[in-house]
């Protein structure tokens, strides 16, 4: 089997966070090879290092043989190595044939750009990707998500790619895209293109995939031929064999109903559409489902920081009908959002100020803050949560993602909720840091908090969720307890529309 | 979702780029003695403004025996305080992360309302009333208070971009100082018995044990600023706001308050600014603080506030204030031609700005050292 591009014991360390560890990795010429794993299981590490755009901290690469250095994304491209991101990178403001020409404009003459020329071979692009219907001239912002997504494939199709890197480009695309998509990509592979394909929906690379490697807490732990496997196998690779060991499982008696949610509607690109749950004191119950099935809507909704367009939410038995934060907050609930950087963290202040910046009213004496309370409180909840710090006066952004999340975790605290939102709460931190967190949620439910969160990762919401319930395009499609939830069944429910029948 | 549209541009342009990549990666020599190094510079930057304006008073004063002087200090300080006041107001809108232009213009209309308050009276139905001093002073600061509450509401209610939103003020409220006199100017301002409205020249005229009112009043305003923005729960919202304000909404903050608050704060200081400046001209005239805006954002970046948000002092701002006060006054000793002394002020802000970015990766590349 000949290989075209060889990554050979790369390591990757981000500070202290190991994201990659000796791993090594073959795609093979003209085959589509699928790379598969859990969210910060390395693979788009990997990837961010093969299209130029990260640097190896050890390790080298191969293309066809050769050892070359991608020093740039220009680099990579310069030698053939294409890559879509996950998110997209395109100008809104500008229209399709722009975008497909940004930064190597057709010329006319040596400064004029050939915009007729550019608008005829941005038709050829478009018909090749089953839009002959679409013109040129539409701007990429007018576009639904899924064209742009395929916009942004047009773009690599211009230049003169050998590898393409695909990092799950499906995720906003609707079935009739994907399948335009797959086909493009069979093309793509008779003109002995190779294409290296990230994607976490096994029904749909399972479809197209001729190689299969499976990433694990940033090593290579499978590299298979898809026909020689099942997806059984392939979610036993991606989870690993002892998951329970990682986590704590929640065993606190349940008591009374602390969240109430009926009929919650949230219009919008990613909806909630009529989503009902309820969350009982001492219960953990886990959302599963896959990136923009309304998860991350649904939460922060239920915290006020969207607007319902139906529905009631009742905490404690109460009724909480102004659906503003400060009610939200007031009647008991409180969120970890998913994304730290953006809706966590104010990285331009202390860990104190950022544990203390929900409750800062609590800490007055007179109107004016009570330095010696403030410094108590937030080093009460550091100890609590056993937060590493060097200091309660340094910046936020010194401490590990971790750190950062139980930083996070205890302003949430302070704010004496009963029920807690947890996004995700252990995205994009390290193993040992995961296990302390899961941890941390079993105490709380232990306390009689009643914990809901979300979470991407099967072997985490298997092992830690009382309850997991399964969302897809904005509604939750199953239910299962503990005693019967199974990942072939999560994958299935999380894939389909259908609602689908739990074994109760 | 087009989050990452400058990533993309980066992507694009780094063709004229040559890969920084490897240089970034090279181990760095001799650490610990760098890290001291790095250390002492981060204190010096930290302080620059007041190193700045120490230098600013050794060469002037070596070059014009006057500068020095008890009655020059006393005099540039006067002149610093109304930029201090205006620039304290500034502030805070930018602390939030935000900006305001029309200062100037508030303070011309705040102008404005006090001088013919003072020389023509009020028209009632039962005839003209003559305020008090106090009343005209309290009516004049209420006056920019509601006009900034109005720049705060177009910002969050009607979600107009600070910089347009006062901008559209810049020129209305201006506007409106020019309509209330047809564009004439109130001459006299000192009351008379009868009428019981004298004293109007203590605030920008007198002195307190031989210091001018004016500056007391910049002393009093820059003492509540600081224990507003430091030791209140408004005030670290005001920072929370500016630093990261998706954080803020989830911690419960009313940002839509604070930045209405912040424009009202902002509104209220650039008024008393305007009736300083015109109860030390004896006059109220529209044209009144005509582009002080600019020297008030001046003060405050020069202080080392970040445009962005999140970041800056008061004291700061102070400092900021007399370093450009301090320096305009000395070009004018030494003689330095008008259009010189743009020239150099301008370059001294710019200058500035370039040495807070210095600031601020020293300070992270020491944070990353040390974590």
């Amino acid at each position: 089997m000949p290989e075209i591009l060889e990554a050979r014991n790369i390591s990757k360390n981000y500070g202290g966070v190991r994201a990659l560890k000796d791993v090594t990795f073959t795609a093979y010429r003209g085959k589509v090879n699928v790379l598969v794993g859990e969210n910060g299981a390395g693979k788009s590490t990997l990837m961010k290092i093969l299209s130029g755009s990260e640097q190896p901290t050890s390790g080298e690469i191969l293309l066809e043989g050769e050892p070359v250095q991608l020093g740039s994304p220009r680099d990579a491209q310069a030698r053939g190595i294409g890559i879509i991101h996950q998110e997209l990178s395109l100008f809104p403001n500008m229209t399709i044939a722009e975008n497909l020409f940004a930064g190597r404009e057709l010329r006319k003459g040596s400064r004029f750009v050939d915009a007729a020329g550019q608008r005829r071979q941005a038709r050829e692009v478009l018909q090749r990707l089953g839009q002959d219907r679409l013109d040129p001239g539409t701007l990429v912002g007018d576009l639904p998500i899924g064209q742009q997504q395929l916009v942004e494939i047009g773009r690599v199709l211009l230049t003169d790619v050998r590898v393409l890197i695909m990092d799950e480009p499906t995720s906003a695309l609707s079935n009739h895209e994907v399948d335009v998509l797959f086909d493009v990509m069979g093309d793509l592979r008779r003109d002995d293109v190779t294409v290296i394909y990230i994607s976490h929906k096994l029904d749909e690379f399972r479809r197209i995939g001729d190689w299969v490697t499976v990433f694990r807490d940033g090593s290579l732990v499978a590299h298979e031929s898809m026909s020689r496997t099942d997806t059984g196998w392939i979610v036993r690779q991606m989870v690993g064999r002892d998951p329970d060991s990682l986590y704590v499982r929640n065993s606190s008696p349940v008591g009374d109903v602390l969240l109430d949610v009926r009929g919650l509607t949230v219009p919008g690109t990613v909806k909630v559409d009529d989503v009902s749950l309820t969350v009982r004191a001492g219960e953990v119950v886990g959302i599963y489902g896959l990136m923009g099935a309304g998860r991350t809507e649904l939460v922060e909704t239920l915290m006020g920081m969207r607007k319902a367009s139906a529905g009631e939410v009742a905490i404690k038995g109460k009724p909480e009908p102004k659906g503003t934060v400060q009610a939200r907050m007031a009647a008991g609930l409180a969120l970890v959002p998913e994304d730290r950087q953006r809706d966590g963290l104010v990285q331009t202040m202390s860990v104190r100020e950022n544990i203390l910046l929900a409750t800062l009213a609590r800490m007055t004496r007179g109107g004016l803050l009570n330095g010696g309370a403030e410094q108590r409180t937030a080093k009460d909840k550091v100890g609590e949560l056993a937060i590493k710090i060097p200091g309660l006066g340094a910046l936020v952004t010194a401490l590990s993602g971790g750190n950062q999340q139980k930083v996070v975790l205890a302003r949430a605290l302070l704010t004496d909720p009963v029920v807690l939102l947890l996004d995700e709460p252990t995205r994009g931190i390290d193993v040992g840091a995961k296990s302390q967190i899961a941890s941390l949620m079993a105490d709380l439910a232990a306390q009689g908090f009643g914990v809901l969160f979300i979470s991407s990762e099967l072997a985490e919401v298997m092992a830690m969720a009382d309850r997991v319930l399964v969302m897809a395009r904005g509604r939750v499609t199953a239910e299962f307890t503990a005693e019967n939830v199974t990942e072939e069944a999560l994958v299935s429910a999380s894939a389909s529309e259908s609602v689908l029948e739990a074994a109760k | 979702m087009y989050g990452c549209v400058l990533e993309g541009w980066e992507k694009m342009t780094d063709t004229h780029v040559a890969p920084p990549k490897k240089a970034a990666a090279a181990p760095q020599p001799d650490e610990p003695k760098n890290t001291a190094l790095a250390r002492a510079a981060l204190l010096l930057l930290r302080g620059r403004t007041l190193v700045v304006l120490v230098l600013l008073i050794i060469i002037f004063s070596s070059i014009s025996s006057e500068y020095l002087t008890q009655s020059n200090l006393i005099l540039m300080t006067k002149h610093v305080a109304i930029n201090a006041i205006l620039a304290i107001g500034v502030t805070f809108v930018i602390l939030t992360g935000g900006i305001d232009l029309s200062v100037g213009s508030i303070a011309g209309l705040a102008s404005m309302v006090a001088g013919g308050l003072l020389f023509k009276g009020f028209d009632m139905p039962g005839g003209t009333v003559f305020f008090s001093v106090a009343v005209v002073i309290l009516i004049g600061i209420v006056v920019g208070a509601l006009v900034g509450a109005v720049n705060g509401v177009l910002i969050t209610r009607f979600k107009v971009a600070p910089f347009i939103a006062t901008l559209g003020m810049l020129y209305v409220a201006r506007g409106a100082a020019q309509l209330h006199s047809d564009g004439g100017t109130y001459p006299d301002l000192a009351g008379t018995e009868a009428r019981g409205n004298t004293g109007f020249g203590f605030i920008g005229v007198d002195s307190i044990l031989g210091i001018p009112v004016a500056v007391w009043i910049m002393v009093v305003v820059a003492a509540a600023a600081i224990i507003v923005t430091t030791k209140t729960p408004f005030g670290k919202r005001i920072f929370a706001v500016g630093g990261n304000e998706r954080a803020a909404v989830l911690s419960g903050i009313r940002v839509n308050r604070i930045k209405i608050a912040v424009y009202v704060i902002s509104g209220a200081c650039a008024a008393l600014a305007g009736l300083l400046l015109t109860s030390e001209l004896g006059a109220a005239y529209p044209d009144t603080a005509t582009t002080y805006e600019l020297n008030a954002i001046a003060a405050a970046v020069l202080g080392g506030t970040a445009l962005a948000g999140g970041r800056g002092t008061i004291i700061g701002t102070v400092m900021g204030a007399f370093v450009i006060g301090f320096l305009s006054d000395g070009l004018v000793l030494v003689g330095v031609s008008t259009f010189w002394q743009s020239v150099v002020k301008g370059a001294v802000i710019v200058f500035a700005v370039i040495t807070e970015q210095a600031q601020q990766r020293l300070q992270s590349n020491l944070t990353k050292r040390t974590a």
